[in-house]
């Protein structure tokens, strides 16, 4: 994979981040910006299916007002998360963060819009709670990953 | 009054080098205060929004503050700890950092703004408790909010960027104003 990561390095894009004083600090604030949203979004479903939060709600009203927020705040992280990559992908490539949040990205990924977005939507009553809760905590420990992951990169050498 | 001597004592107190040349304490402070970013202004970011009227529109206020309020304020607690620990173990850079000082300004009137909004409109919570759009005062706050948090977490993050460092000088002088930079004489245009 190695050769993908150098021809990464040589587009224009990436020697334009590169070269400018601003434009990774700038990018960095908008994923940053785009983190809080996305932890909100997470949260206060995952809160849900473990019987916190807001608990008075129906699980399916709280998956459906979350959805919006988590699908256009992982559209920013994505394209701005990309855009950091492009400018030092070689440093990624020998990061184990970055490949520990990648892993944890692409299985978060999978498992929001498939099992906890099934799950959630469901309705009350069709799923036992424990699976409820497991999902809930499933869910929290692979974005975890990603978050830790990713805060991990900018520490490597 | 200069604060400069304090941070300069700070510096120098034991507590504050060795979280400086830790190898892994200072990045572990600094991931929390990161993460905890998702806890706390995750759920703040909620709570403007249904101030907005924009999302979670059925539930009441009242109901989001009670359920949601305790995560949004332990995740607040565990911020400003460890927000402080971080300028404890950089004290004088960040106290002489710009991007320091506007965050600093920013979370006073994010503050101010809470405040206010405390003290009037939500006062009268039962009326528009479940109102899908709340009052204009309401929204007002909201938004306000999601702007000053928006800056506060920007300068946050910049505050790790040199650009305008008062040992990197020539700087333009109203960054030495506003930074609080001791520039020798002979280096002043």
């Amino acid at each position: 994979m190695l050769p993908f990561f150098h021809w990464v390095e040589t587009t224009r894009v990436s020697e334009a981040i590169s070269a400018s004083p601003w434009a990774f600090a700038v990018i960095e604030s908008g994923h940053l910006l785009a983190l809080a949203v996305i932890g909100g979004a997470v949260l206060m479903l995952d809160l849900r299916l473990l019987g916190l939060g807001l608990r008075d709600q129906p699980i399916e009203r709280v998956a459906r007002d979350a959805q919006p927020w988590l699908v256009w705040s992982l559209a920013v992280m994505l394209v701005t998360g990309v855009l950091l990559f492009s400018s030092e992908p070689i440093k990624c490539y020998n990061s184990s963060a970055f490949w520990v949040k990648m892993s944890s990205l692409l299985l978060a990924m999978m498992f929001t819009f498939t099992v906890r977005r099934k799950v959630a939507l469901a309705g009350d009553g069709d799923v036992r709670p424990v699976w409820l809760k497991v999902v809930g905590i499933v869910s929290l420990t692979l974005w975890f990953g990603v978050g830790a992951g990713g805060r991990w990169i900018g520490f490597s050498a | 009054m200069s604060l400069l001597p304090f941070v300069q004592w700070l510096a120098k107190t034991p507590g504050s080098i060795a979280l400086h040349e830790s190898s892994y304490m200072y990045p572990l402070v600094e991931s929390v205060h990161v993460l905890t970013l998702c806890v706390f202004l995750g759920m703040a970011v909620m709570f403007d929004l249904r101030l907005l009227g924009i999302t979670l529109t059925k539930v009441p206020m009242s109901q989001l503050k009670h359920r949601l309020g305790p995560w949004m304020t332990s995740g607040f607690i565990v911020m400003v700890i460890t927000g402080v620990l971080l300028f404890y173990a950089v004290p004088v850079r960040s106290y002489q950092s710009v991007w320091f000082r506007m965050k600093a300004v920013a979370l006073v009137l994010a503050g101010l703004n809470a405040f206010v909004f405390h003290r009037t409109v939500d006062q009268r919570i039962e009326e528009w408790d479940r109102d899908p759009v709340p009052p204009r005062a309401a929204r007002r706050a909201g938004a306000r909010s999601l702007v000053l948090w928006t800056l506060i977490v920007v300068c946050g993050r910049m505050i790790a960027y040199n650009w305008f460092d008062c040992d990197k000088q020539p700087q333009p002088a109203i960054v030495n104003a506003l930074a609080g930079c001791v520039v020798p004489a002979e280096a002043t245009p």
